[in-house]
């Protein structure tokens, strides 16, 4: 019998419809992955099995749990399955946890609630789970002394401190560096085994489910499209949404050949020696602060037309070196300079910033929600001694959105009106409105869905061989940065460990942190032809 | 968290040096010659020079602040002008009505505000959390000392439960209490509408939060989760509000003993305002002032007690 | 357009209206005293009653008004003029050594309240409605300082405000072309409620006499003359009160139903 049996589930939320006729089951020591795109209805999937719905929705069909329908389950009893034979994981370790209690107590408190038992075994329990888990930490420390994968463990010893028949997650690794998230999906694998639990663990990352699922269910706007076990799902695909989507994700971009050929003495772009330190809280009360050093002597360069990426995992000094590059912060040491000129001064040297443009990660962020497209993707006038009018003005918008795929129209336009993937098409348009020479794409297609992801760096591509572009791709992503760049830089702990051809560092990485970066990556097995004739 | 305190306390020291200058400067410098300002237009000059030689002012402004600072860290307050007692006298007396009705004030709201926001935020958009909004609408509204009037004419006037003002010390402290309850509630309510709308809209915020969904997944009911886990939390912003709350009610206190004809610092500084006594207003001016400093470092530190962030980092 | 904004607009919109029409109408001169008709209770003659010298309640209400509404504007434009720039010069300079003494400055201005401002000014300068309007108007300041710096804080991290920095733009143009912008709602709302508080304070100065003088008609003046007559004319206690109460309930509605319009996750401070 299934622990997990969905049937026919669908779910309105006031008028909207979420979910229609959706089935899926899960059996013992099993790894069942729902996967989509955002919108696509599984983490409200997961949410229903909770019986933790948001006000005002209203489920239909039946979820049986354990042989109980958990939607004919009042809410007293649903408390008492909610932890002891459900659990579940949560994408966002950061705020997951309550900040003000230990995490000794807040894994106690499953048991505690649950079972009569002293206060004295549950913390024994609890210090048991988060050594399962592979903690090494001491259960009196408070949330904000861990890091982010530490979190999600305890976040997992929570969910399986009573070991539940049934352990949800929600994308549990999304917000977690590569190597942290091998880990934790080694991890979850391991507990799914040794508890003889189901897992119902929902994605967006396809390798990732190729990688661990047992079986696959592909959603789409509330419906699922495709659903059987693994091997089969990945040699067989017959729904067109599927093969599209497992396509996107393998996306290979036709990236033209360097166009840019100027041989000058002058490099655009370089690096040499930058040190970038900022000062801690004192240890003592008197001593000298420390510091923590996010740059450690990096050098590198960029020349004419060159497509650069830059791999590292978070708070490896990324977003510190972008600062840099841009000129918004001084450096300790070292310099850059562009085109031969220092990119910092104390007055921005506007000579030198109209040269370089910036798109950034999140396309929701990025513009100011106040002013219309015209305005926000001609700001970098401001650079300009004589900024283009009337006339002008608009033949400069016009072809900037046409550029990126946009209308003209669009310029009268809010940003609110646009999706995602628009917005960073429009963010792409202001940084190439005044042709710089540089651009640096800063994590800029990694919140977007794989399909957006694929058009925007096909974009890329297409803009590469319509100008000489060079540009700084950088990215926590692999695969991406492998498939738009011609060098790869890669970053660890504020130095630059390894730099070389993109196809040579890949294939055949030499430092060590490299090589872990390559092995930790899920990659997406060698899929049959059938999918590419799409 | 040791220096997490010393860091509040120097902040503390460094409010309270600037406290003293800006007082000083406006009651002593301002004026040109505080002697004669004091004595007003028709002095005699050698009332003035007397009054001049007892306050100090032939002496250089740095060293009269200087000696000022230094009686104060004694407990010396100078000597009142019209009163010709030391000013330390006149406030130990009137401070044991002031202090205790500001107390009285801030335990009373926080005892009706943070039911009342908890049980709002518990009850959200039902009828109970509508019923409190709208009370706490008018409670913000309402001007405290109209409403202390209200309070007399009702209760004092025509109910005759209480007597309408007046206070006879605390020899006798159950008749003490009695005669600041009127002033209390008066003070308290609106405070408390306030702090129970701060509470209810904080409360609501942390259940939105991600860790009572967690709390929840755990099998927590909704209550538990916001009992075990959201109070606490609220509780930081609810803080602040009580602090600043703390300084309202002592110099709303001041106004509130106007309408009960309490013996307060309020009067004091009202009649000393009006014989032109600076040397007293100065110095219950301070004291007010050091009063709500301290009291917002014991925030600070009620803060950390909460916020185990706070205690690690600087 | 919800319920509290309109009910809050209609009785904002009245209170400002009487104080309005007291420039070229009341139903009686305010300044002549008519004691042998003192303490009327309400009657065709006189709407709101008269007080203990004769004068009709009602006009002294709509003259009141003006002093109320004088008073919490003026305030409310020195706490918005000098706190907003404060707080942005501040949110622009984070962590430098002006960002820190523009906010121990805050910290310190929020040990005075406005009382004890108006107790310094009087005893210096003797009591008077310009006297309330500076104690009111510096309290106000820290006000906005703050919530314009912690409201710009968050923007100066988005990436909006990094794109217009590469863009080579100065933080004074950011602070006005971008940040400014974003936080005017907020502003708008909590200056609603500032506004309205500055109408009890102003009440509350005028009560103990630091405030408005006589003649000048004062709402919270005429609770002061009220005081000893609660007992034989309730009705001179109740209706400067009431006059209170609903104009600062329709400020503070206007407020609530302007945040909800606006964006309904602002979060105003009441202190």
């Amino acid at each position: 019998m299934s622990i997990l049996d969905i049937r026919n589930l669908s779910l309105r939320i006031g008028a909207t419809d979420i979910l229609h006729h959706v089935n899926l089951a899960v059996q013992h020591g099993e790894i069942v992955a729902i996967t989509g795109e955002s919108g696509s209805g599984k983490s409200m999937t997961a949410l229903s099995v909770m019986g933790l719905l948001p006000r005002g929705a209203k489920p239909q069909g039946q979820i049986i749990l354990n042989g109980t329908d958990i939607l004919q389950t009042s809410e007293p009893d649903l408390c008492q399955m909610r932890g002891n034979t459900m659990g579940m994981v949560f994408q966002e370790p950061m705020t997951a946890l309550n900040p003000v209690q230990t995490i000794g107590d807040q894994v106690a408190e499953t048991i505690l609630i649950h079972e009569k038992t002293s206060k004295a075994t549950a913390h024994a329990r609890a210090a048991e789970m988060l050594e399962r888990v592979g903690l090494k930490v001491a259960p009196t420390r408070y949330p904000h002394e861990l890091s982010g994968g530490q979190r999600q463990r305890v976040v997992i010893a929570m969910a399986i401190a009573l070991r539940p028949k049934l352990l949800i997650a929600d994308e549990p690794t999304t917000a977690l560096d590569v190597t942290t998230q091998a880990r934790i999906l080694i991890l979850l694998q391991d507990l799914v085994r040794d508890f003889d639990m189901g897992l119902l663990l929902i994605t967006h990352d396809l390798a990732v489910v190729a990688d661990i699922a047992d079986h696959i269910v592909v959603m789409q706007k509330g419906r699922v499209v495709e659903a059987g076990p693994t091997p089969k799902l990945l040699s067989e695909m017959q729904d067109p949404y599927t093969k599209a989507l497992f396509e996107a994700s393998t996306h290979q971009v036709d990236l033209p050949g360097k166009t840019d050929v100027r041989t000058g003495s002058v490099q655009l772009l370089n690096a040499k020696h930058i040190v970038r330190e900022y000062p801690l809280p004192r240890r003592t009360l008197f001593g000298p602060r420390p510091a923590f050093r996010a740059l450690n002597d990096i050098t590198f360069h960029i020349d004419h037309g060159e497509r650069v990426g830059l791999v590292g995992e978070s708070g490896c000094g990324k977003s510190t070196l972008t600062r840099a590059i841009l000129g918004l912060e001084d450096v300790q040491g070292g310099e850059i300079r562009l085109e031969g000129e220092p990119v910092f001064t104390d007055h921005p040297n506007l000579a030198v910033r109209r040269k370089m443009q910036v798109v950034f990660q999140d396309p929701y962020g990025s513009f100011n929600p106040r002013h219309r497209v015209d305005r926000l993707i001609t700001e970098p006038f401001h650079l300009l001694e004589n900024p283009p009018v009337g006339a002008a003005r608009e033949a400069a918008i016009s072809k900037a959105l046409q550029d990126v795929g946009l209308s003209p129209e669009d310029a009268g336009k809010y940003i609110h009106e646009f999706s995602g993937g628009q917005r960073q098409r429009l963010a792409i348009a202001r940084a190439l409105i005044i042709e710089p020479e540089l651009i640096i794409f800063d994590e800029a297609v990694s919140a977007l869905d794989v399909s957006v992801r694929a058009q925007v760096l096909d974009l890329i591509a297409d803009l590469c061989r319509k100008r000489p572009l060079a540009y700084l791709f950088i990215s926590h992503d692999l695969s991406v940065v492998r498939s738009v760049t011609d060098r790869v830089m890669v970053m660890q702990a504020g130095r630059i460990v390894e730099q070389g051809e993109t196809e040579a560092v890949f294939t055949d990485p030499q430092h060590p942190y490299t090589q872990a970066l390559i092995a930790a990556a899920p990659q997406l097995p060698e899929l049959p032809h059938a999918i590419e004739t799409v | 968290m040791i220096r997490y305190v010393l860091g509040r306390l120097t902040s503390l020291i460094i409010s309270l040096f600037v406290a003293s200058i800006v007082i000083f400067g406006v009651i002593e410098v301002i004026p040109g010659d505080p002697a004669a300002f004091m004595l007003g237009v028709n002095a005699r000059p050698d009332t003035i020079a007397a009054l001049r030689a007892e306050m100090g002012l032939d002496q250089p402004l740095v060293l009269r602040y200087f000696e000022w600072v230094t009686g104060l860290l004694q407990g010396d307050f100078g000597q009142s002008w019209t009163y010709k007692t030391p000013v330390s006298e006149l406030i130990a007396d009137r401070i044991w009505v002031s202090l205790p009705l500001a107390i009285y004030a801030l335990i009373l709201s926080t005892l009706i505000a943070f039911p009342a926001g908890i049980y709002a935020a518990s009850r959200r958009g039902g009828p109970g959390d509508i019923t409190i909004m709208g009370a706490t609408q008018l409670g913000v509204a309402i001007p405290n000392f109209w409403f202390a009037m209200i309070l007399v004419l009702i209760f004092a006037i025509n109910l005759r439960w209480f007597s309408a003002g007046g206070f006879q010390g605390w020899e006798d402290p159950l008749q003490a209490l009695k005669a600041l309850t009127l002033p209390a509630i008066a003070l308290a309510l609106p405070q408390a509408a306030i702090l129970a709308r701060v509470m209810r809209s904080s409360l609501l915020d942390m259940l939105g939060e991600d860790f009572i969904r967690t709390a929840r997944a755990k099998g927590l009911s909704a209550r538990q989760a916001l009992w075990r886990h959201a109070v606490r939390n609220a509780l930081i912003p609810v803080l602040t509000i009580i602090g600043l709350q703390f300084s309202f009610l002592l110099a709303g206190g001041i106004i509130i003993e106007q309408v009960f004809f309490l013996p307060g610092l309020g009067r004091l500084i009202f009649q000393s305002i009006s014989a032109r006594d600076l040397i007293v207003v100065e110095s219950v001016v301070m004291l007010l002032v050091f009063t709500v400093i301290v009291v917002n470092f014991l925030v600070d530190l009620a803060y950390a007690a909460v916020d185990p962030r706070l205690r690690t980092k600087a | 357009m919800s319920r509290n904004l309109i009910i809050g607009a209609v009785m904002s919109v009245f209170f400002v209206g009487l104080a309005v029409l007291s420039f070229l109408w009341t139903p009686y001169d305010i300044e002549t005293l008519d004691i042998p008709n003192r303490l009327l209770t309400p009657s065709w003659e006189n709407l709101l009653g008269t007080d203990h010298f004769g004068r009709d309640i009602l006009s002294m209400i709509m003259m009141g008004a003006r002093t109320s509404i004088a008073v919490a504007l003026v305030a409310v434009g020195i706490g918005m003029g000098l706190g907003v720039p404060l707080g942005l010069l501040a949110a622009a300079l984070k962590g430098s050594l002006l960002d820190e003494v523009i906010m121990r400055g805050n910290d310190l201005v929020f040990a005075f309240p406005s009382l004890v401002i108006a107790i310094l000014i009087t005893a210096v300068f003797g009591a008077s409605a310009v006297n309330a309007i500076i104690a009111i108007g510096i309290f106000n300041i820290p006000v906005f300082a703050r919530l314009a710096r912690g409201a710009a804080l968050p923007l100066w991290e988005r990436d909006f405000i990094l794109a217009a920095r590469v863009c080579g733009k100065s933080a004074t143009r950011i602070s006005a072309e971008h940040i400014l912008p974003n936080i005017t709602n907020l502003m708008i709302v909590q200056g609603t409620i500032q506004f309205s508080l500055g109408i009890l304070a102003e009440a509350a100065l005028s009560y103990i006499g630091l405030g408005a003088q006589p003649p000048t008609a004062s709402w919270g003046r005429m609770l002061a003359d009220a005081q000893t007559l609660v007992s034989i004319a309730p009705h001179t206690a109740l209706v400067p009160g009431f006059a209170i109460l609903l104009m600062v309930l329709g400020l503070n509605l206007l407020g609530d139903g302007l945040r909800d319009l606006l964006d309904p996750r602002i979060r105003v401070a009441r202190v």
